[in-house]
């Protein structure tokens, strides 16, 4: 479905990926986990067209996705749940989630997938008309996944959406990723929580400095020595 | 008419609320033009100098309008919003998106630019001579109000003014458009991520901005009945002043940091002295910067456009 293939990402100066591929296969849960500034927001934000890659290709579904503009990338199929949330402080769980479906035409299928979210977060439909500022962590959080489902996609990338959320918060988003992957919407996943993350996860990559130093199955890197050490604390 | 004349302290509250009436016009035109500024501010944190000068082209169109397609008032001043729309999309795209990522003093000096451009383009094209605002187009009336004085003129400024903010607080609240605007201006980047075009998106803004601001020059040409090709200057700086009063930004704040100045200015020349006139909004601003930057609206939380 998607394929990333040997992408080189400056930040000025600064060389954050290093001839990184990966690929993801429809259906499934890929994890892509790293520690801090390994560069996995960087691959998603490449992917989401947000960062040009300076060399090398991404490939979705045959299109070459460096060359769509990146407004035009979620129409194809692709949102994002981005780090930190990005919810639209000022603006009410409602409006956050129309912002979700911006490109859509289909009012009546909107207007649906709306109820199935509020359906899936009965939280956000209780304050679906307060400033999405006022929410809490968690409920941002769902927020920003329910948001993203509301562009009805094929792949989702998410971002570390347990961080920062209390251990019982952090299973009810990992209970949500896995029930929106077997209704057929493949993922990304993007964690620190390895555990977690290889948990839930079909196939795994591990990111160092810019480049996939690992992969696997979660089984394969759950019993590497490296893995165990680095990213399981022991 | 004759008008009724009242003693005492009730000449006294009459003469107030007539003043009060007279600012609210004023009041209307610097809100309409203050929302411009804040809009602009709001989505590409740039002050758009040359602003107060799109509002001079609007006064303008909506003088060629009359005098020489022979259109009333209101098609004149629909008229100069729909060029100075186009005006204020051109500027965008040819001025300031290009330097959208450099420093933002960079985009201050072209702004600058572009207000010096705008102001003696049109002294070489027209002449910097006043023109005269067709009196056919808008025969004075008045009428007495329980003792207030009101003009046909302060009834139809106050009433468009009305009109265009409501239609403004519709399209911000309710359409997509204008909350693709708030996204943006929110977080442009997660704005992206929905699928928003930011150049779009901002191009809607200058659009809305300066056939705002070109409303406003009709109306400014209504009430001092004169124009010239520099006559943006002034208003435009009290305008700006009001959009940093009611919080740069922040889109209610820009009306009523407008009524505020527009009433404070008739006040102060009603009872002190015109001579001050001018010198009132600098105080303001002085005043506001030493006590309260972010203006009366401003809180790090406040919604922006
Ligand atoms: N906006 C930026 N400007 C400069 N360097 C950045 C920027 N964002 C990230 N980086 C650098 O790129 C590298 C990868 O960052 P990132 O992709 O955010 O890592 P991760 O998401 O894995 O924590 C880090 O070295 C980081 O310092
Ligand atoms: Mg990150």
């Amino acid at each position: 479905m998607l394929q990333v293939k040997e992408i080189d990402v400056y930040y000025g100066a600064i060389h954050a990926l290093k001839k990184l591929s990966l690929e993801v296969e429809q259906g499934k849960i890929v994890t892509l986990i790293g520690a801090n500034g390994a560069g996995k927001t960087t691959t998603l934000k490449t992917i989401s067209g947000l960062l040009r890659p300076a060399s090398g290709t991404i490939t979705y579904k045959g299109v070459d996705l460096t060359r769509v503009p990146p407004e035009k990338i979620v129409g194809m199929g692709i949102s994002q749940v981005p780090e930190g949330r990005r919810v639209f402080a000022p603006m009410t769980v409602q409006e956050n989630l129309e912002m979700g479906a911006y490109l859509r035409k289909d009012k009546k299928e909107v207007q649906r997938d709306m109820e199935l979210v509020f359906e899936r977060f009965p939280r956000l439909k209780e304050r679906r008309k307060q400033l999405a500022g006022t929410l809490s962590g968690g409920e941002q959080q769902m927020l920003a996944i329910g948001r993203a489902l509301m562009a009805r996609p094929e792949l989702m990338l998410m971002d570390e959406p347990s961080m920062g959320l209390a251990p019982l918060l952090v299973r009810e988003i990992f209970e949500i990723i896995k029930d929106i992957n077997s209704r057929g919407t493949t993922i990304l996943l993007v964690e620190q929580n390895a555990h977690m993350a290889l948990s839930i996860a079909h196939k795994a990559y591990v990111v160092e400095t810019g480049s996939i130093v690992l992969e696997g199955t979660p089984e394969q890197l759950m019993n590497s020595e490296e893995v165990k050490k680095a990213y399981l604390g022991g | 008419m004759p008008f009724t004349v009242y003693k005492g302290e009730v000449a006294i509250m009459l003469e107030f609320l007539q003043q009060l009436v007279n600012g609210l016009s004023l009041g209307a035109i610097y809100a309409l033009i203050a929302l411009g500024y804040t809009m602009v501010y709001g989505i590409i944190m740039l002050i758009n100098f040359a602003h107060g000068d799109i509002m001079m082209v609007g006064a303008f169109v909506g003088f060629y309008s009359i005098t020489l397609l022979g259109t009333n008032i209101v098609m004149a001043m629909i008229f100069a919003m729909i060029a100075c729309a186009v005006l204020g999309v051109l500027i965008e795209k040819i001025a300031y998106r290009p330097l959208r990522k450099s420093t933002r003093i960079a985009a201050l000096i072209t702004a600058i630019g572009m207000s010096l451009f705008l102001e003696y383009m049109t002294i070489f094209l027209i002449g910097p001579q006043q023109k005269v605002f067709p009196h056919s187009a808008f025969p004075h009336k008045e009428y007495d109000l329980m003792g207030l004085l009101i003009t046909n003129k302060d009834i139809f400024i106050i009433i468009s003014a009305v009109v265009l903010m409501l239609i403004l607080q519709y399209i911000i609240k309710m359409t997509k458009t204008g909350k693709a605007m708030r996204a943006v201006s929110v977080d442009r980047e997660a704005a992206v991520l929905m699928g928003i075009s930011v150049d779009k998106t901002i191009s809607i803004t200058f659009a809305i901005g300066s056939a705002l601001a070109a409303a406003a020059g009709v109306m400014v040409g209504v009430y001092y009945n004169t124009i010239n090709p520099l006559m943006g200057i002034i208003p435009g700086l009290k305008a700006f002043v009001a959009a940093v009063l009611g919080g740069i930004g922040i889109i209610p704040g820009a009306m009523v940091g407008g009524f505020v100045m527009g009433i404070l200015e008739t006040f102060v020349s009603g009872y002190g002295s015109s001579l001050y006139r001018d010198a009132v909004a600098f105080g303001v601003l002085v005043l506001i910067l030493l006590i309260k930057p972010t203006g009366l609206f401003g809180k790090d939380t406040g919604e922006k456009v």
